[in-house]
């Protein structure tokens, strides 16, 4: 009888060559401070500078998440003392953010089967532009800190997510989601271990029909899985704290993924007053678009929403229509096949090289395949079964050449890695389907003159003992025998 | 000719650094290229000073206070850099009020600048000895501030021209005290990148020079659009030169007359008056017009100063540069020691005062309250500049130069209200203002008169400031030093073209 509230905000870093305010490198894991600007480094009488490719990258962003752009937007500097602050302020947009008002869809499978999926969306409040902060390490036991601005500058985009999202499972849908469509559009790589993706969680939780309650923060979640797990956990707390009579802080609390348990957070800034200003050595950010575009300005000044809004990608929830819509497969497996990097792209290429129906391929990519890929913890580039290769499999097997249960073992064997052909396999095995005709109605009367009562009782009506004598025929042919055409000439026979 | 003369005066205490050795070498180069017949430009081999809120690489630069004292910067600032391209001799960076805090460029951590018309013939003759005994040293008058060490600098021939800044006059005033030209240019027409900022939204780099010509030649080379710096306008800008003008006749004068300000000296009414006259009897249309929010300007500028001040010294903390305390307990303690260590009263004083009026419950009242004040009064200049009138004349200064042992009997913040009234609304509107000096007072003190223009009409705004000076012929100072080092400066004074 409570409801759960669970709103996110979320922060992904822009991938661009250089930072948001000034031209040192963005890189991830290079040698600390060696990509530090002197506007980075705070130095005195240093300024601001936009970078236009940070600028494209929120617009995309925003379009994709069906926003309104601002055609005017504002930076502003929030004020806060932190050793990996060097200004003493870090330059945002409060006032009037880049985006506003945009939603995302998402989807949920309702149990656990994957074969009913359900979809959602999100209000998106707001993307706003902002500086990263450095990163500082506290040494303990030498009583010290160390400083790395290697990251100070560098652009983000602020997604605020609108508490509409009401479990772990559908926040962790949502930011799946999100983190899919920056990676397709390209304006964040999004990895979550790299730091390019970090969400904080906002959790409270009330009886329906009285007043939203107190909320609580969590920080310092580092995978999805992580999120789902935080958020889950937050809520039961909640939830106990309140039933045992006690209250909700409005805290900021961490996640601890070994205790899998929030726990109350040293709070860094504590209840601060930010003292919002605005950043006085940057103008208004102006955008354009077709309509408002004037006629000799200088392209290299200029963003144009439209012009970004043509380029845009197809996002993954078109790509997945579309996928559905070409090769009749499943919902649920399109799902799939975009949540694994490069599967689709797999999943298409196999098609375009064999005759194979799509709707039994998707089993091969989503079984066989991705199940090993899962089970040697590789990625669809370090699969040592190429797309050919399947083709080529796949190929045999529509020309009746082996049976379903050789492929597969031939499958297990191509995953060796050893550079053998489906071919060579076949031929080293023995796999082969036997193709003579003849051959193989002599095997069927063979295993019918030896089973008599099964063929009277086949005679007699029960044709479930048919299968006895396929499975006997398999036995006797050591399985090279494809089982349609056994039944079919078994039927022949016992028909005579 | 110059690090000599510099040497002789230092008892003005205009200069911090004397950067002797890269300025003799930069001679050199200067020379060499004359001698080919190929000058960089104008100002090939012209010595200049600056204001040490200017990043000069290699070159310390303090801002006059404890937490940069030893800084030195890897970079120029963009004006600085333009002059040195011209060829410029880069003779040192001249002495300030902290971080440009003051009106009187006597709170710095170097101590006060003294205005070289203390020592001139003019100065001694009228002032009388108070008692026998008296130092001859004791009633010397302030430089205004704050870039007194370029007033000082260009006034006393050390140089013949310096960059100061100018947030609410402080180019305008210390030239006015000094003597010397002092123009604030529009803002957005001069790069500020590495100028220490005070006031990002205010702030200039300010021009001292001893003619107006100078000014404009100076102008021509700093001025222009610089990527570094977004705030600066995009339009291509053509350096001028500037013609004599003929006549008058076609020009509307306007003189505010809320600028007539209580403790504004009969002295310099008078002269005002004068000037004023001399504009209409040589056929201008000369009218009063109304600036009607000028009194509310200082409050206004103080909330809004104070505010950008605690943003912008907030990047303080000795973390990366500067002056870091010994205090190492915790990061927090180092950043309070550092800054309680490093700043002065002045600064400090400010930073408490910003970071109140930005407070989430102040900020309605306070901050947003100012920029609204602040349109009100950009606004007055608009509709007066829009109703015909093309130059604005008012005084520069309440009076002329106080000495050093009056204006410190009051504090700085006292002293900076007083005296920027006069200055500080071209700041807030953005508008460019020159100094041009105009007459000794009684006290033989410079006097100098203002003249403000339309955005962007630099060009119109020191053609009539041109006109003005040859009327009025301001004196030249006398001084001992100056005639010991060499006749002929006297004959050159006028023009840095000779060398």
């Amino acid at each position: 009888n409570y409801l759960r509230i669970v709103g996110l905000e979320i922060h992904a870093q822009i991938s661009s060559n250089s930072k948001l305010f000034s031209g040192s490198q963005v890189q991830f894991a290079a040698p600390p401070n060696s990509l530090v600007s002197f506007f980075d480094a705070s130095l005195p009488g240093t300024l601001p500078v936009l970078n236009r490719r940070c600028v494209e990258a929120a617009v995309m962003t925003g379009l994709a998440l069906n926003c309104s752009i601002n055609k005017k937007s504002l930076f502003d500097r929030k004020h806060y003392f932190y050793a990996d602050l060097p200004a003493g302020y870090q330059i945002t947009q409060q006032r009037v953010p880049i985006a506003v008002n945009g939603s995302l869809s998402y989807s949920l499978c309702i149990d656990n089967k994957m074969s009913q999926m359900v979809t959602k969306t999100v209000r998106i409040k707001q993307i706003q532009l902002e500086q990263d902060s450095g990163k500082s390490l506290h040494d303990d036991t030498r009583s010290q800190t160390l400083v790395d601005l290697n990251r100070a500058g560098v652009g983000l985009m602020e997604v605020v997510m609108e508490p509409d999202m009401c479990c772990g499972e559908e926040a962790a849908a949502a930011v799946r989601e999100l983190q899919l469509i920056l990676q397709t559009l390209g304006s964040s790589q999004a990895v979550m271990s790299e730091g390019q993706l970090r969400v904080d969680a906002n959790v409270s939780v009330h009886h329906p029909g009285e007043p939203y309650g107190v909320r609580t923060e969590v920080k310092n979640i580092n995978s999805i899985r992580f999120l789902a797990k935080a958020v889950d956990y937050e809520i039961q707390r909640q939830i106990k704290e309140l039933e045992s009579g006690r209250t909700i802080l409005n805290e900021t609390r961490a996640f601890d993924s070994k205790l899998g348990c929030t726990v109350p957070m040293r709070d860094k800034e504590g209840k601060q007053d930010y003292r919002f200003m605005p950043e006085p050595n940057l103008p208004p950010l102006i955008l354009y678009d077709a309509k408002s575009l004037p006629a000799n300005m200088n392209h290299q000044q200029v963003v144009n929403i439209d012009w970004i809004h043509e380029r845009l990608p197809d996002l993954p929830s078109v790509k997945r229509a579309k996928l559905v819509e070409r090769y009749g497969i499943l919902p649920e497996h399109s799902f799939t096949l975009l949540n694994e990097d490069g599967l689709s792209e797999f999943f298409e290429d196999v098609i375009k090289q064999t005759q194979m129906k799509p709707k039994k391929v998707i089993g091969w990519i989503l079984k066989d395949l991705l199940s090993y890929l899962k089970k040697h913890s590789l990625t669809v580039k370090e699969s040592p079964v190429s797309s050919f290769l399947l083709a080529d499999l796949l190929n045999r097997l529509e020309e009746k050449e082996i049976s379903s249960t050789a492929a597969k073992q031939v499958f297990a064997e191509l995953w060796k890695g050893e550079g053998k052909t489906p071919l060579e396999i076949v031929k080293e095995k023995k796999l082969q389907l036997i193709q003579d005709q003849k051959d193989l109605e002599q095997i069927c009367q063979t295993v019918i003159d030896g089973q008599e009562n099964e063929v009277m009782a086949i005679k007699a009506g029960n044709r479930k003992v048919l299968n006895k004598l396929i499975g006997l025929v398999q036995r006797e042919t050591q399985g090279r025998s494809n089982p349609v055409l056994v039944k079919q000439l078994l039927e022949k026979k016992l028909s005579e | 000719r110059c690090l000599s003369l510099i040497k002789s005066t230092k008892f003005l205490n205009a200069y911090i650094t004397v950067a002797e050795e890269t300025a003799l070498k930069q001679a050199e180069e200067s020379e060499k290229r004359y001698r080919r017949g190929q000058p960089l430009g104008v100002l090939d081999g012209i010595p200049i000073a600056v204001k040490d809120n200017f990043n000069t690489a290699g070159i310390e630069t303090t801002c006059a206070s404890n937490m940069l004292k030893g800084y030195i910067s890897p970079y120029n600032a963009t004006v600085v850099q333009k002059l040195l391209d011209q060829g410029a001799v880069l003779l040192g960076k001249t002495n300030l009020d902290e971080f440009a805090m003051g009106s009187g460029s006597t709170d710095g951590v170097f101590g006060p600048v003294r205005n070289p018309w203390s020592y001139s013939r003019q100065y001694k003759e009228k002032s009388v000895p108070k008692s026998h005994s008296e130092d001859k040293d004791s009633n010397w008058v302030i430089t205004g501030g704050s870039s007194g060490g370029s007033a000082a600098a260009v006034s006393s021939f050390t140089c013949f021209a310096a960059l100061g800044s100018d947030t609410g006059g402080s180019t305008r005033n210390p030239a006015a005290h000094c003597g010397v030209v002092g123009l604030k240019p529009t803002y957005g027409l001069i790069s500020r990148h590495g100028l220490i900022p005070l006031v990002n939204s205010m702030d200039v780099p300010g021009i001292l020079t001893r003619c107006v010509d100078d000014a404009a030649v100076v102008l021509g080379s700093l001025a222009g659009h610089d990527p570094k710096d977004s705030t600066t306008i995009q339009d291509n800008f053509k350096p001028f030169e500037l013609s004599n003008l003929p006549d008058v006749s076609k020009l509307s004068i306007g003189i505010p007359k809320e600028y007539h300000a209580p403790g504004l000296s009969s002295e310099i009414l008078a002269l005002w008056s004068k000037a004023a006259d001399l504009f209409k009897n040589a056929g201008a249309k000369v009218i009063e017009v109304s600036l009607p929010h000028t009194r509310y300007s200082i409050v206004c500028y103080h909330v809004l100063c104070t505010a950008e001040v605690a943003s912008n010294m907030a990047r303080f903390d000795g973390l990366e540069y500067g002056h870091r305390s010994d205090m190492n307990k915790s990061t927090e303690s180092m950043y309070a020691a550092t800054r309680r260590e490093g700043f002065n009263d002045v600064v400090r004083g400010r930073i408490l005062s910003g970071n109140y009026f930005m407070l989430k419950q102040n900020y309605e009242n306070y901050f947003i309250k100012a920029q609204k004040v602040r349109r009100l009064i950009a606004n007055d200049f608009v509709k007066v500049f829009g109703s015909g009138v093309d130059i604005l004349l008012t005084p520069t200064t309440l009076s002329d130069a106080v000495p050093y042992t009056e204006f410190i009997k009051e504090d700085n913040r006292t002293r900076s209200a007083q005296d920027d009234i006069l200055t500080q609304a071209a700041n807030m509107a953005g508008l460019p203002a020159i100094n041009v000096p105009t007459a000794l007072s009684e006290r033989g003190l410079p006097v100098g008169l203002q003249f403000i223009g339309r955005s962007f009409q630099e060009k119109q705004l020191l053609t009539v400031a041109k006109w003005f000076e040859k009327q009025v012929k301001f004196p030249t100072i006398q001084l001992e030093e100056v005639k010991r080092h060499d006749h002929g400066v006297f004959q050159h004074q006028k023009s840095a073209s000779f060398l």
